[in-house]
């Protein structure tokens, strides 16, 4: 389990995350889309302990990653898979992981074994490794602590679509077992296949959340108001379900049921439309144009 | 299925409501046991190859340069101390290099990614290099010493040494290797830290012999001159201060502030 809770960073004027929350429960592959520079990976070293946050908090099964006993053990983290020493073997990169987490030489051919890395392959420096390779290493070396949880940014960059199609296999399985995996990506179609349920990310804000079918369709009703608790609450309570977004909620029933409810109960309400005409699609190409003009960050 | 705190946060996935029992932390204490860090922390000084290659250059060198005094040096001279001093000339120039490239190489392959979420408490990494750069400097300068010995033995020389200039010599490499990790973890970029511990100290010395004026201070500050008497095995009362003031500068300084960068860095 990933809790984050108002996490934010902010380098000088510029805010890399701003205030996100949300949580990743056991069993759910979840991911975490954005484009690049919307704070993705800022936000994912927050969470590994890397990066202190300038205000918020993350928790990792419950506690702050730095008081984790053996984390190698309780988290598997891959933050970049061309991070490697290139003078070292693949096999001698989880060697030494191994030693640190306290696992066996034999758990080290296992994790090979399990991404698909041949014994030829394990035996070259890491210099010589494709994007793939190094993805599948990173990913071996994540999970050679049999964790419950995995932290990975961009896994599915540089594979290609087979491999994409073999780490869903993986992450599947992996979360069928009760684990908790939270992947980073800034191609939507990478993710969709991958990934069940989606966390999606814009100049540092959370802009939609929720199961990818919801948010694929995307056929429910947009709605702000001034007080968006009061109103998700009176919305449950009239059966009606109901999802937070970065700017308000999304509902899935007509907004005609929404503005009632909220006529009734006096809550004053600053946007209600039919969230049909923009896509997941069209809000991710929405953000990627707006971002790429202000040039890349962190 | 959502209820109040799941609002203040959203949560995603696990819509089959979360398993009976949901997952906690494994218990004890954070980070992992300090010895499997010294361990890893040693075994990365020499898995690569330019790690190898410096541990096996110096070895080589020593081993050479002894040969080479064995088969064309003065008689009169072979005698152990002298042997060890010239045996660890080499050392002294390259032994910082370990140390160097221990404490950057998180830095400038971006291995710390991986290094500091094993183990996030950093400061005892640092400590893990620190201490594991200090055993290989020893273990090379113990072939050094064994290369002396057969040395000595090759050209039936003198058997001289005395324990202090054993001592003294060995502090004076261990005192280089640390001022290596030093300048490394207050660079963290491995070919800034080499040159600097390389052309400072010696810098600092010419400056000294150049301005009268600095001689009184060089002698406190010059790390050449104050670690001198260690490798004769002539340590005075007033050489251990000088060496006090040498070291504290240029290499717990540094070590200190190298320690801090690491530690608030953000590691990326």
């Amino acid at each position: 389990m990933i809790t984050v809770e108002n996490l934010t960073k902010r380098y000088g004027g510029f805010t890399a995350v701003d205030d996100i929350s949300f949580e990743v429960r056991p069993g759910s592959v979840v991911g975490f889309l954005g484009p690049n520079g919307a704070g993705k990976s800022t936000a994912m070293r927050m969470m590994t302990g890397l990066t202190p946050p300038t205000s918020g908090r993350a928790t990792i099964l419950g506690q702050p990653y730095r008081d984790l006993h053996n984390p190698g053990r309780q988290v598997g983290v891959m933050l970049d898979a061309s991070a490697q020493h290139p003078g070292r073997t693949g096999r001698e990169v989880l060697r030494v992981a191994a030693v640190s987490i306290g696992v066996s030489k034999a758990r080290v051919e296992e994790a090979l074994a399990l991404v698909g890395l041949t014994d030829e392959e394990a035996g070259r420096r890491v210099r010589n490794y494709s994007l793939g390779m190094r993805q599948r290493l990173g990913i071996a070396a994540a999970l050679l602590g049999e964790p419950q949880v995995l932290v990975l940014d961009e896994p599915a960059n540089g594979l290609d679509p087979q491999g994409i199609h073999w780490m869903r296999g993986l992450l599947r399985r992996f979360a069928d077992g009760g684990g908790t995996v939270l992947l980073s990506s800034h191609l939507l179609h990478e993710v969709q296949i991958v990934a069940d349920d989606l966390v999606m990310i814009g100049r540092g804000r959370i802009v939609a959340m929720g199961s990818k079918e919801e948010l694929l369709s995307r056929g429910g009703t947009s709605v702000s108001s001034t007080d968006d608790a009061r109103l998700a609450g009176l919305l449950q309570a009239a059966d009606v379900p109901v999802s937070r977004t970065g700017s308000g909620l999304v509902v899935e029933a007509e907004p005609r049921v929404v503005g009632e409810i909220a006529a009734r109960e006096s809550i004053v309400l600053l946007e209600l439309r039919s969230g049909g005409s923009e896509g997941l699609e069209e809000m991710f190409l929405g953000l990627t144009a707006a971002t790429s003009r202000e040039g890349d960050a962190a | 299925m959502s209820t109040d705190t799941s609002l203040s946060t959203p949560a995603v996935g696990g819509g089959s409501a979360a398993p009976a029992g949901a997952p906690t932390a494994l218990p004890g204490r954070p980070g992992v046991p300090f010895a499997r860090t010294l361990q890893a922390e040693v075994r990365k000084m020499v898995d690569t190859r330019a790690g190898r290659w410096m541990v096996i250059v110096m070895a080589a060198l020593t081993v050479l340069i002894l040969a080479a005094f064995v088969l064309w040096g003065p008689e009169t001279d072979a005698t152990l101390a002298n042997l060890l001093q010239i045996a660890t000339l080499p050392l002294a120039l390259l032994l910082p290099v370990i140390g160097i490239m221990a404490a950057t190489a998180e830095w400038t392959q971006r291995t710390g990614l991986v290094t500091f979420t094993l183990e996030p408490r950093r400061g005892r990494v640092v400590l893990a290099k620190a201490l594991g750069a200090l055993a290989l400097g020893l273990v090379v300068t113990a072939v050094a010493f064994a290369a002396a010995a057969l040395a000595t033995v090759a050209s039936s020389g003198t058997w001289d040494l005395e324990a202090a200039a054993a001592g003294g010599l060995v502090l004076a490499l261990l005192i280089y290797v640390l001022q290596g990790v030093a300048f490394g973890l207050l660079f963290l970029n491995t070919p800034v830290a080499i040159v600097t511990v390389l052309v400072l100290p010696t810098a600092w010395t010419i400056a000294t012999q150049v301005f009268s004026s600095l001689a009184d201070v060089g002698r406190w500050l010059d790390l050449d001159s104050v670690t001198r008497p260690l490798f004769d095995g002539e340590m005075a009362g007033q050489d251990w201060a000088q060496l006090g003031t040498g070291v504290g500068f240029w290499v717990l300084l540094p070590l200190a502030i190298g320690t801090w960068r690491v530690l608030t860095r953000e590691v990326k």
